[in-house]
């Protein structure tokens, strides 16, 4: 298999700079095979990370990519997408990337539900600083900065996209590889803001603060916690506290605003032709 | 008693010391053990620790806390500090004290992570937008780190106005030994400006908007004759071997150190070399550099950038010794070595000998 994803990936760039037991590589893994089931042009593809360990991923690979500024990698994406409508546009963040810095840019790119993928790495930390807690951490859990156990409740990123206007959203972890992958295709094939929630595991700085002792046992944490969303529906709130919902958690038809501005310049462009609308001259 | 800490460490422990209770910050590299440590120490000490969602929420935060009268403080790196100006010129047009740390990294854009400063420019001319100054504190130690932290606080308060320390990546990462002023009765801040509640009390406004341009230059000159008190009576430098120096090396913070052997390597070979190390990099020390052209015959500016405090250098001397410029960028340390080259070649000296 990964001399199928070898074409994808700029090796002279490797080593990679994860942990040994960090969950990214899974994630990207995945994305590498989703694209791979579409058969994406790789020169009509482009990859746009964040800031942190996630977002590292772009360099990496060999689309045309963009490592943008801190959580900010929504806005640059937006540029490119609105510039090259044509081309598929693929955003990697992780949870302090896309919810803290990033929030504001996350809420409003769902909102105009403009078609963009989102690969969001939850690890629920702020790995490549050392570990500070990020807003998906959970409460409770302990980070460099929450020496005492986190005091703030954390976001559920998927009910976030959903609310805000998104209108494909999953979630799967790094133990259910097959469904990341799939929610992944789905999420390229939905025409509209899609966000895919991979939840992985950073030993390092978040596991050991909190009684993982390995990659693999976060592994294992998934396969546990982890509940379908189909099951999920036939279980009491107070059964899934502490469990991580996954498969396709909503998808809906709207308005894509790509869609919007071309069929507003075509509308403009028509009442101009038939007269109705004076168009604007240059001196 | 000393104690062996890292610098990030020693600014959060002499800020608590120096009776902050408030602190906004965001993760970045290589400043993010002070915001640790206030996470640890704060809630010991009564205060309050947040992890805002973004170096903009963390300077707004502060402007919150200052205008509520708290001694309040926030940190981060070059691309953070840039984040912050907007605030920071918001706090300096509403008069509010605080202090914001800067731990420089390579720039320009994403940079990297190694020490820096070239950030010169950003804090001592303004950076954000409008006629605004605050007070630059340049450290050289660990020591002088914690010193300066607790004077950058009653700066603050003295004049309401943001004060910014001036570090850069090796600084907060290196561990020394360093003490504390002992714990003394903190002077009685006059803060009856505060926004605290006006119950009893004619209302105090805390504000930077003026639409009427008559009023808004009366409050700028206000500010300006605040700025120039500042320049008048706020001035710091250090000077090294300068008495009878020929050739007189300007330099701040990490550089200063590492010029300071040059100095003495080119002393050894006979060269009458010496120092100014700028403390206050705005206030400028201008009379410091004025004072020292009597023996000298050029000057040589050293920075970790490619050339930004040179200019206020050139300013001081106004022309009337040449100054010679040696600078590393992106994260690049100059050595002893190649300061003490740079000396020679000024001196007239042929270039062999090494740094003792």
């Amino acid at each position: 298999m990964m001399q199928q994803l070898e074409p994808y990936l700029r090796l002279e760039r490797f080593p990679h700079i994860w942990c040994p037991g960090c969950g990214n590589g899974i994630v990207l893994g995945c994305l590498l095979r989703a694209i791979r089931k579409l058969e994406l042009d790789q020169d009509r593809t482009v990859v746009v990370g964040g800031i942190g360990c996630s977002s590292r991923a772009v360099g990496y690979l060999d689309f045309n990519t963009l490592h943008a500024t801190h959580g900010r990698a929504l806005a640059f994406a937006t540029g490119i997408k609105l510039a090259r409508p044509e081309l598929h546009v693929i955003v990697i963040t992780g949870d302090g990337d896309a919810t803290a810095i990033g929030g504001n840019h996350f809420i409003h790119a769902a909102r105009r539900n403009i078609d963009l993928t989102v690969v969001l790495f939850n690890n629920s930390i702020y790995g490549m600083t050392g570990g500070q807690y990020s807003p998906l951490t959970p409460a409770g859990k302990k980070a460099t900065t929450s020496p005492y156990g986190n005091i703030e409740p954390n976001f559920d990123v998927a009910e976030l996209a959903r609310s805000a206007g998104a209108t494909y959203v999953g979630r799967s972890t790094t133990y259910h590889a097959g469904l990341l992958t799939d929610l992944i295709v789905n999420g390229i094939r939905n025409k509209g803001f899609s966000l895919i929630e991979a939840v992985t595991a950073c030993p390092t700085a978040y596991g050991r603060r909190n009684n993982w002792k390995s990659g693999a046992e976060m592994l294992l944490w998934q396969k546990e916690s982890a509940v379908h969303v189909k099951r999920a529906e036939r279980m009491h709130s107070a059964e899934l506290e502490g469990k991580i919902i996954i498969g396709e958690l909503y998808k809906r038809e709207a308005p894509e605003y790509i869609s919007m501005c071309e069929s507003l310049t075509a509308r403009i462009r028509q009442a101009a032709a038939s007269g109705s609308v004076t168009p604007l001259k240059g001196k | 008693m000393k104690v062996l800490m890292k610098g990030n460490e020693a600014i959060g422990e002499a800020a608590i010391r120096a009776g902050c209770r408030c602190f906004f910050g965001y993760p970045i590299t290589p400043q993010t053990e002070l915001p640790e440590y206030l996470a640890k120490r704060l809630p010991e000490a009564g205060g309050v620790f947040l992890q805002a969602e973004s170096e903009i929420a963390a300077i707004n935060m502060v402007y919150g806390a200052a205008g509520a009268g708290a001694r309040v403080m926030t940190s981060s790196s070059s691309p953070g500090i840039s984040l912050k100006l907007e605030g920071i010129s918001y706090l300096a047009a509403s008069e509010l004290p605080c202090v914001i740390v800067n731990i420089m990294r390579g720039g320009p854009g994403l940079g990297g992570i190694q020490p820096s400063q070239s950030d010169y420019f950003q804090a001592t001319k303004g950076g954000g937008h409008g006629d605004y100054r605050m007070i630059v504190l340049a450290p050289a130690s660990v020591q002088e780190l914690a010193d300066l932290t607790a004077e950058a606080f009653e700066l603050a308060d003295k004049y309401r106005n943001p004060v910014m320390l001036l570090g850069d990546g090796i600084l907060g990462q290196m561990m020394e030994a360093v003490s504390f002023r002992p714990r003394t009765a903190l002077p009685a801040q006059d803060k009856t400006w505060a926004t605290t509640g006006c119950r009893g009390r004619a209302r105090n406004v805390i504000n930077s908007l003026y639409l009427d341009p008559e009023k808004l230059e009366r409050h700028n000159r206000h500010l300006q004759e605040k700025f120039r008190q500042m320049a008048e009576n706020e001035v710091r430098s250090e000077t090294y071997r300068t008495e009878d120096a020929e050739i007189v090396v300007v330099a701040f913070g990490t550089a200063a150190r590492i010029a300071r052997t040059a100095v003495d390597s080119a002393r050894m070979q006979g060269i009458r070399a010496g120092l100014v190390r700028p403390v206050t990099l705005w206030p400028f020390p201008d009379q410091a550099i004025k004072s020292v052209l009597a023996s000298c015959r050029a000057l040589l500016t050293v920075e970790m950038n490619a050339g930004q405090m040179v200019e206020d250098v050139r300013l001081a001397v106004a022309g009337a010794r040449p100054v010679h410029f040696y600078g590393r960028t992106g994260g690049m340390v100059p050595s002893a070595t190649e300061i003490l080259r740079e000396i020679q070649n000024i001196a007239g000296v042929a270039y062999g000998a090494s740094v003792s």
